[in-house]
């Protein structure tokens, strides 16, 4: 009975502290074999999101209306920015420029 | 007497040169080229050089990298001004295509500083790469941009030659190929009229000029406005980087060059997942680095490009 409860707890408490891991994922691209991941990725007003170099080779994310543009980031390097206004943003990576993505915000 | 002491003998000779005159001229003092003739006619008191000139380009230094494909970038950077040192005939000057840092950072560039002051000839010319201007080009200016009052392109003469310092890697176009820019160009059209075409021409910039691989953006997308330019002259030497391999091609009088890198190799167009760097076996990593000399026989003034590698 109290490995039931106990069992049932730790069923809850994965539920309720993977909730905000997932909302991570859903704001987060991954840069890996020289391209973006997702390549249009959809947000709303407010969110925060990250880019994740998972590449061997350095990027960088820089925004083509001049919005934002991270420093060149080595492998496992991250940048983050944070979406206030809705649009459709595109970025690409000034180190490879064939590496082109969005951000659309709702 | 010098030529240049003698207005009526330096203005015959300044007509020949300007009507493109290759003859063999043999002065007190030596021989010039025609397209030296112009350029002492217009200088006090400087006689041009004698001999084949001898002028040598280093290439995507990338100091920074650490990783597999090359943990010691700084060591090979070393080996290649060794290399450049150790030349038989001493070069008037360097040339460095760009990607002198791998991640734009201060103390790389520093570092790229330190060791490029080893180098016997400090006469040295430099042009950024992308991996240099990742913060919009402040960093690489602060150290290079002189000579370019921060704009990145520029020109300069040696030994007759006539250097054009080209800039493709700033304006970039999302999913396009490194671009050079209406301002770069107007200021080409302009630093170009009026030269002889007899004179010798080298066009440097660190993306290729001339459209290799599209797919990984190995090119410059209005390089053709540049070449209508450079056309007309009887001698064009195009030297790049950025592929870090050497791909060439002879169209007309033009001479497309790219160098090795003295850090990492590349693959070759297409054949990995995108341009980055490329593991070898370690014997084999010496072989594929490397420097380029460029020399110049003088009658007609032909370039001659020669890849030397580390080992």
């Amino acid at each position: 009975m109290i490995l039931r409860t106990l069992t049932y707890a730790l069923f809850a408490a994965t539920i309720l502290f993977s909730a905000p891991a997932m909302a991570d994922d859903a704001n987060t691209v991954t840069i890996k074999n020289f391209d973006y991941s997702p390549m249009a990725l959809t947000v709303s007003a407010g969110t925060t999101v990250t880019w994740h170099n998972l590449d061997g080779e350095p990027h960088t994310v820089v925004s083509v209306d001049g919005l934002f543009r991270s420093a060149a980031l080595d492998s496992g390097e991250s940048f983050t920015f944070t979406f206030t206004k809705s649009g459709t943003f595109k970025y690409v990576c000034s180190i490879h420029p064939k590496m082109v993505a969005t951000v659309t915000v709702k | 007497m010098s030529i240049v002491e003698n207005p009526s003998r330096r203005g015959a000779l300044k007509c020949l040169a300007y009507g493109g005159a290759g003859t063999l001229f043999t002065l007190s003092g030596g021989v010039l080229l025609a397209s030296d003739l112009a350029q002492a006619a217009t200088r006090k008191g400087h006689h041009a050089a004698l001999g084949t000139p001898l002028f040598v380009q280093l290439s995507d230094s990338h100091i920074g990298f650490a990783k597999d494909a090359n943990p010691d970038v700084a060591g090979t950077l070393r080996q290649s001004i060794a290399l450049v040192n150790g030349l038989p005939k001493k070069p008037a000057l360097i040339l460095h295509t760009g990607d002198v840092t791998q991640l734009t950072k201060p103390e790389e560039f520093d570092m790229a500083a330190q060791i490029l002051s080893g180098l016997a000839v400090t006469e040295l010319h430099t042009v950024p790469g992308e991996h240099d201007v990742t913060d919009g080009g402040a960093a690489f200016m602060e150290r290079f941009g002189k000579p370019s009052n921060n704009r990145g392109y520029y020109s300069f003469e040696s030994q007759g030659v006539h250097f054009v310092a080209l800039i493709n890697v700033l304006n970039f176009r999302p999913g396009g190929l490194g671009i050079l820019g209406d301002d770069q160009l107007a200021w080409l059209k302009d630093d170009l009229s009026g030269r002889p075409s007899s004179q010798p021409i080298v066009a440097f910039a660190h993306m290729p000029l001339w459209t290799i691989y599209e797919p990984w953006g190995w090119g410059t997308g209005d390089a053709e406005q540049a070449f209508a330019l450079l056309r007309r002259f009887g001698s064009v030497t195009v030297l790049n980087g950025h592929i870090h391999q050497i791909v060439s091609k002879v169209e007309g009088n033009i001479t497309f060059h790219t160098a090795r890198s003295t850090a990492f190799p590349q693959p070759t167009a297409g054949n990995g997942p995108g341009p980055g760097p490329l593991k070898v076996d370690a014997a084999m990593l010496p072989g594929m680095l490397g420097i380029t000399s460029i020399t110049y026989a003088r009658h007609p003034a032909a370039a001659t490009v020669t890849d030397t590698p580390l080992g």
